[in-house]
């Protein structure tokens, strides 16, 4: 297997009245053909950023991408004209949004919606185009595809509307598919049939899924490895199996420890104390130190790297302590 | 394992909601307007009259009667005549074809320049927005009749100058109205969605932002018929706009402000449909918002 979409050290900053303010320092992280990588954190933590720089819509924001590479099927996007960018986004990458109440259009009916996503890409005729727009609402499980077509968003439920939502966005068959917390607005039984629909489309097509959540549960569902971002940066990468059985990062750990658990006493939910610090006042050592409950004095001077170590990775001082003790050198990125 | 999947959904219950027609879900609510209901019957009855005004004339409207210089209303004129004998009643049918055409006209080209210059100014931002709405706020910054009396003065006097004129004046209000709409509508998710599937900002502008921002320009082209009517018919009374001669309830007005005092129908009878178009148009236009915009509603 291949690696689909590679992220090089990726560097997004925004436009602040303060300058430019880095908000993703340098990541690096790779989606497989065929693999579901969750990318996991807070609010603030620069998940949804990531994901808005690989499609580059950030033109209606102040973000701009200072530096780094995404080479996708081995051709770096960041390259391509807006024109050649325009012809890739739904047809070789495609994003669901987390609302599905309020990213379709409300004003157009439904099958225009979809059929306008497959002639800006395919090259299907009217009729074509339509049944291909009905066998796709059928494919993520829409009963009643045809009379939906002619209906507008408002007459749909949210579950309904975010499978309408997925079958426009593969509708012309994308290698690669942003799913941007495709289940946080939706009721918890919908979220599994979503999912489940999700990774039956993949399972199907062999599409990569890059999925961003904030939801653990999310994770350990459907997704193969795991990558935790924390203040613009990837602070571990592991395999879904790994990152539950064995957290090395503290924030994960946190993470992990924050979702309640069936049979556990319910006094209290346990939560990462503080939040996600500002771009603007970032700590000078590891960004997590402040929240952390096995702070050193190291992590208050200097940042870890991103150490590798048996294909997973993490960025803290007490693993890499560790591992030198064991003799094994971690090397940065 | 897909078939499965299509099998639990297909059992799922969604009720069916009773597919709606639109313009019907509109009328029904605008029907419980009953001023903007009643104007958009006389607004009706204007245009009816525009069609086939010329054919139901009791008199011909140019046709001057010497032995009957400005009779007081009759049964046989019920408007009475004017000052060369001429059925006023005929000639307030014939001129709404005139006067409304040009009012009309006028703001449906404001309309549409300032629809495009409003997209483009929302939608691009940056310098193109700064530069498109100083230009408005030095149209702004000139009183309207003061602006198309000037753009008269300088293309001259007649009715296609009197429609640029008048258009002239409304460009820039439809260029805000609109630029807002945009802003407010270019923000949301949709917008962004509709990007992520590839496609171009032409696109974008006109097929998502367009289309939302039209109740607002119905609304506000509404209005601005009654306002570009009394603007018109004052350009006429200027002697700057239709020929005086002609039965442009403006030109009418202008002609007959010499006999305001012994003769009142020759001003009221213009005057009152004046009134009436303007307020019919504006009281339409205010329940056309209360249904179509009820956000701006103040």
């Amino acid at each position: 297997m291949g690696s689909l979409l590679q992220v090089n050290n990726l560097k997004t900053g925004f436009h602040t009245e303060d300058g430019m303010q880095t908000v993703i320092t340098g990541i690096d992280f790779e989606v497989n053909h065929g693999e579901i990588v969750g990318l996991v954190g807070e609010s603030g933590s620069g998940k949804s950023v990531t994901s808005l720089s690989i499609m580059q819509l950030l033109h209606d924001t102040p973000g701009e991408i200072i530096d780094g590479e995404i080479i996708y099927k081995g051709e770096d996007l960041l390259k391509l004209s807006e024109k050649k960018m325009r012809q890739y986004r739904g047809n070789e990458l495609s994003m669901i949004f987390q609302e599905p109440m309020t990213s379709l259009n409300p004003v157009m009916k439904i099958g225009k919606q979809i059929i306008e996503t497959i002639s800006l890409h395919l090259n299907m005729s009217g009729q074509k185009a339509k049944q291909h727009a009905v066998s796709m609402l059928e494919s993520v499980g829409i009963p009643r595809a045809k009379d939906i077509m002619n209906e507008y968003p408002h007459q749909l439920s949210g579950g309904m509307r975010q499978r309408v939502m997925i079958a426009m966005q593969i509708s012309c068959n994308p290698s690669l598919l942003i799913a941007d917390e495709p289940t946080t607005a939706l009721d918890v039984t919908i979220q599994a049939q979503i999912l489940d629909l999700l990774k039956d489309i993949q399972e199907k097509t062999n599409m990569g899924i890059l999925m961003i959540t904030h939801d653990l549960g999310v994770v350990a569902e459907i997704c193969d490895r795991v990558i935790v971002m924390y203040a613009g940066r990837i602070v571990e990468q592991a395999t879904v199996k790994e990152i539950f059985n064995n957290p090395k990062h503290p924030y994960t750990k946190g993470l992990i420890d924050s979702i309640p658990k069936i049979g556990a006493g319910l006094d209290e939910l346990y939560s990462i104390p503080g939040a996600v610090p500002s771009p603007k006042n970032m700590p000078k050592g590891c960004k997590f130190a402040p929240r952390c409950e096995h702070v050193m004095d190291i992590c208050n001077l200097e940042e870890p790297a991103l150490a590798m170590e048996n294909g997973r990775s993490s960025r803290c001082w007490l693993t890499q302590e560790q591992s030198q003790q064991e003799g094994v050198v971690g090397h940065g990125q | 394992m897909m078939s499965k999947l299509q099998i639990e959904t297909s059992t799922m219950e969604i009720p069916k909601v009773k597919s709606e027609n639109r313009f019907l879900n509109f009328w029904r609510q605008f029907r419980k307007k009953k001023p903007a209901l009643f104007s958009l019957y006389f607004v009706f009855l204007l245009l009816l009259t525009m069609v086939i005004g010329p054919h139901i004339v009791p008199y011909d409207p140019a046709e001057p009667n010497y032995n009957r210089l400005l009779e007081f209303p009759t049964l046989d004129h019920l408007f009475g005549t004017d000052e060369y004998g001429r059925d006023i009643l005929s000639r307030i049918i014939v001129g709404a074809r005139i006067t409304l055409s040009v009012s009309v006209s006028a703001v449906l080209l404001g309309t549409v320049v300032g629809t495009v210059l409003g997209l483009v100014s929302g939608f691009f931002g940056k310098w193109v927005d700064k530069a498109i709405m100083r230009i408005c706020d030095v149209l702004f910054a000139f009183p309207d009749l003061i602006l198309a009396i000037g753009i008269v003065a300088i293309l001259g006097p007649g009715v296609r100058n009197v429609i640029i004129a008048v258009a002239f004046f409304n460009i820039p209000s439809f260029a805000r109205i609109v630029r807002g709409a945009t802003l407010e509508v270019k923000e949301m998710l949709f917008v962004e969605s509709a990007r992520s599937v590839g496609a171009s900002t032409t696109r974008i502008v006109w097929k998502h932002i367009f289309p939302e921002t039209i109740p607002v320009i119905i609304v506000y082209f509404t209005m601005n018929v009654g306002t570009a009517i009394l603007s018109a018919a004052s350009l006429s009374f200027l002697g700057l706009g239709a020929d005086p001669s002609s039965s442009d309830w403006g030109a009418m007005l202008s002609m007959s402000r010499d006999y305001i005092g012994s003769s009142f129908h020759l001003v009221f009878f213009p005057g009152l449909v004046i009134f009436l178009t303007v307020l019919a148009f504006n009281l339409l236009g205010d329940g056309l918002r209360d249904v179509l915009d009820p956000k701006t509603n103040d």
